[in-house]
């Protein structure tokens, strides 16, 4: 991140690029990818904020999201994520994020706008009361996205001829320069960190959930698991997809306000 | 039945509805979550090839005689188990009760197998209710919809001690199959309202009943699959995985069919059309056509061959739910040489 703000120099206010970039660090934690790219973000607009003596700007950012009845847990993660992502820019003073045509939209909307966490947003609420809060919940699917890493990683490896033994004992840093190198690379080791998974030079490429290193013995089922896991996390994320193009098409039920 | 190239397919429809989301059965003050439910059914209906897209009005409800056209004249479907969601919470009458199904049975006779339901947090007078309907029904199997809402209660769990009371009362009543819908993320607030674990521990602690997981756990089809693996009397039922992605998105039904195929198997998949979501003429037929790809990345999934694809489409199903079949639609050769000879 750069250490001023990053300014549209016509306006005065924070570049709108910037802000697009910020919401590119929002996941969908189901689906293991920004917001951005998925096509939730509707709206996203910058403005002088006249209630601020700095000059600072006001960002609006308007997410939608592919049902109705897409779980408001994730969604509230993505508005509150967006929200804190957006305020942490340099001359951002104020920040709205609101999500639209969502069954739980009035509890998500109001409660991020009002730092409550999850539970007490659903507090009272028609759609019922939450049972915890969501860290455990992000914390699973960043696990299932490490998961998933390890197969993007190592297919192309298994697919060039390495055996269970050089995969086993293969580590990260050993990775750095070679083909394997690649985005995915980063991806998977920004997941592991997240959740605390071995992430350095010296950890192994394949580790179990707790951590451990995967035996020779285990490879093959280990990459089964992981592709799995893969085909999982991918097909959601074609389904959200193909549901939220429908959902937004010209003259969708939801779009027609029928 | 449905014919092609000289095998003959018995066709039984494992999860099938007829439901009514019409207007006039929106509960006041609750229309939007009525509409948003069918919103979203609709959304996934248009998943399938243009030509077979209703508009949303008619998708709505259907009457009897599309249901009879649909499923039995182009459908190719020989039998349909209905299974029952009431959503009375939003919808009056219910969205797709036992009796809105049971009522087809008048006209189509033992075609039709309509499941129960219960919601163990009904009570005592659940239980009443379930014993009443199967003396009436004569129930093969239930469904469950564990996320549904009840009052405060936004889902439950089978290992809830009081599922496993409807359970054990269920199994003790004779009926042997319960479908559990794990399917797409809608409206679970709580993380363990999509979560298959539950499912495992019911499934070791009553074997005298077979669980079918509609939708295949999607989107949790790595859990569903790790225990499915683990668990001989949990199924996998196709619908939505079918109708959802074989026309949308090709290549991921090709990878979703290759990791069912290892990890469960082709004798514990059901086909189901999700009736009527969408229609099954273009899925029976698609199905029967389908080959996995020949491309690099799907050569180590199991091939699925014309015995397995009979497996699929009726015969796995046509046996939980003791339905005759005729000669010339059952498998020829003995069970388990098809195994030996795709390896």
């Amino acid at each position: 991140m750069t250490a001023g703000p990053a300014l549209d120099t016509a306006s005065g206010t924070v570049d709108r690029q910037a802000v697009w970039s910020a919401l590119g660090t929002v996941l969908d934690p189901e689906l293991d990818e920004p917001i951005t790219d998925l096509d939730f973000v509707e709206t996203c607009t910058v403005s002088p904020d006249p209630d601020d003596t700095a000059n600072g700007s006001f960002v609006r950012v308007g997410l939608r999201l592919p049902t109705f009845f897409c779980a408001p847990n994730f969604s509230f993660l993505m508005v509150a994520d967006a929200y804190d992502a957006v305020t942490a820019i340099p001359g951002v003073s104020r920040a709205q994020v609101t999500l639209a045509d969502h069954h739980a939209s009035a509890e998500i909307n109001g409660g991020v706008a009002a730092h409550a966490g999850f539970v007490k947003s659903f507090e009272g609420s028609i759609n019922g009361s939450a049972a915890a809060e969501l860290d455990e919940l992000r914390h699973t699917f960043l696990s299932k996205a490490a998961l998933a890493g390890q197969d993007r990683v190592a297919r192309p490896l298994v697919d060039a001829g390495q055996g269970p033994e050089e995969l086993a004992a293969l580590t990260l840093g050993e990775l750095a320069g070679t083909e394997a190198d690649t985005d995915e690379l980063t991806r998977m080791r920004t997941r592991r960190e997240a959740i605390g998974l071995p992430a350095g030079d010296d950890a192994p490429l394949l580790v179990h959930s707790d951590g451990s290193p995967v035996t020779v013995e285990q490879v093959p089922l280990h990459l089964r698991r992981a592709r799995l896991q893969r085909v999982g996390i991918e097909t959601n994320g074609e389904y959200c997809k193909s549901l939220l193009q429908i959902r937004y098409a010209e003259n969708a039920p939801a779009a027609a306000g029928h | 039945m449905y014919e092609k190239d000289g095998e003959k397919y018995f066709i039984v429809d494992s999860h099938s509805h007829f439901w009514d989301a019409s207007r006039e059965n929106w509960v006041e003050g609750r229309e939007q979550y009525a509409k948003g439910w069918i919103d979203c059914f609709y959304g996934y209906h248009q998943l399938g090839p243009p030509e077979t897209h209703w508009d949303w009005e008619k998708y709505l409800k259907v009457s009897v005689d599309d249901f009879e056209r649909d499923m039995f004249v182009e459908g190719h479907v020989d039998y349909a188990i209905f299974q029952s969601t009431y959503l009375k919470e939003w919808y009056k009458n219910g969205f797709n009760t036992t009796e809105q199904n049971a009522e087809l049975i008048q006209r189509f006779g033992d075609r039709i197998i309509v499941n129960g339901r219960f919601d163990p947090r009904e009570g005592d007078a659940g239980i009443k209710q379930l014993e009443a309907d199967h003396a009436k029904f004569g129930f093969k199997g239930v469904k469950l919809y564990t996320a549904e809402w009840n009052g405060d209660s936004r889902g439950y769990k089978l290992t809830d001690p009081e599922a496993y009371r409807f359970l054990q009362a269920a199994q003790d009543m004779g009926i042997k199959n319960v479908h559990i819908h794990k399917g797409p993320t809608i409206w679970p607030l709580d993380k363990d309202a999509f979560d298959v674990a539950d499912v495992d521990h019911a499934a070791t602690d009553f074997q005298g009943m077979n669980f079918i997981v509609e939708h295949v756990g999607l989107p949790r089809i790595e859990d569903f699959c790790f225990m499915a693996v683990q668990e001989p009397n949990v199924y996998a039922g196709l619908s939505v995985a079918v109708g959802g992605l074989m026309h949308a998105r090709p290549k991921f039904f090709a990878k979703v069919m290759g990791e069912l195929l290892f990890w469960v198997g082709e004798d514990k998949m059901t086909f189901g059309s999700d009736y009527n979501i969408w229609t099954p003429k273009w899925q029976v037929e698609g199905l029967v056509d389908w080959q996995m790809p020949d491309d690099d990345q799907f050569a180590d999934y199991p091939r699925l061959t014309t015995a397995s694809k009979k497996k699929i489409l009726g015969l796995n199903a046509a046996k939980l739910y003791d339905i005759p079949v005729p000669d010339e639609c059952k498998l020829q050769d003995a069970p388990g040489e098809q195994l030996v000879a795709g390896q």
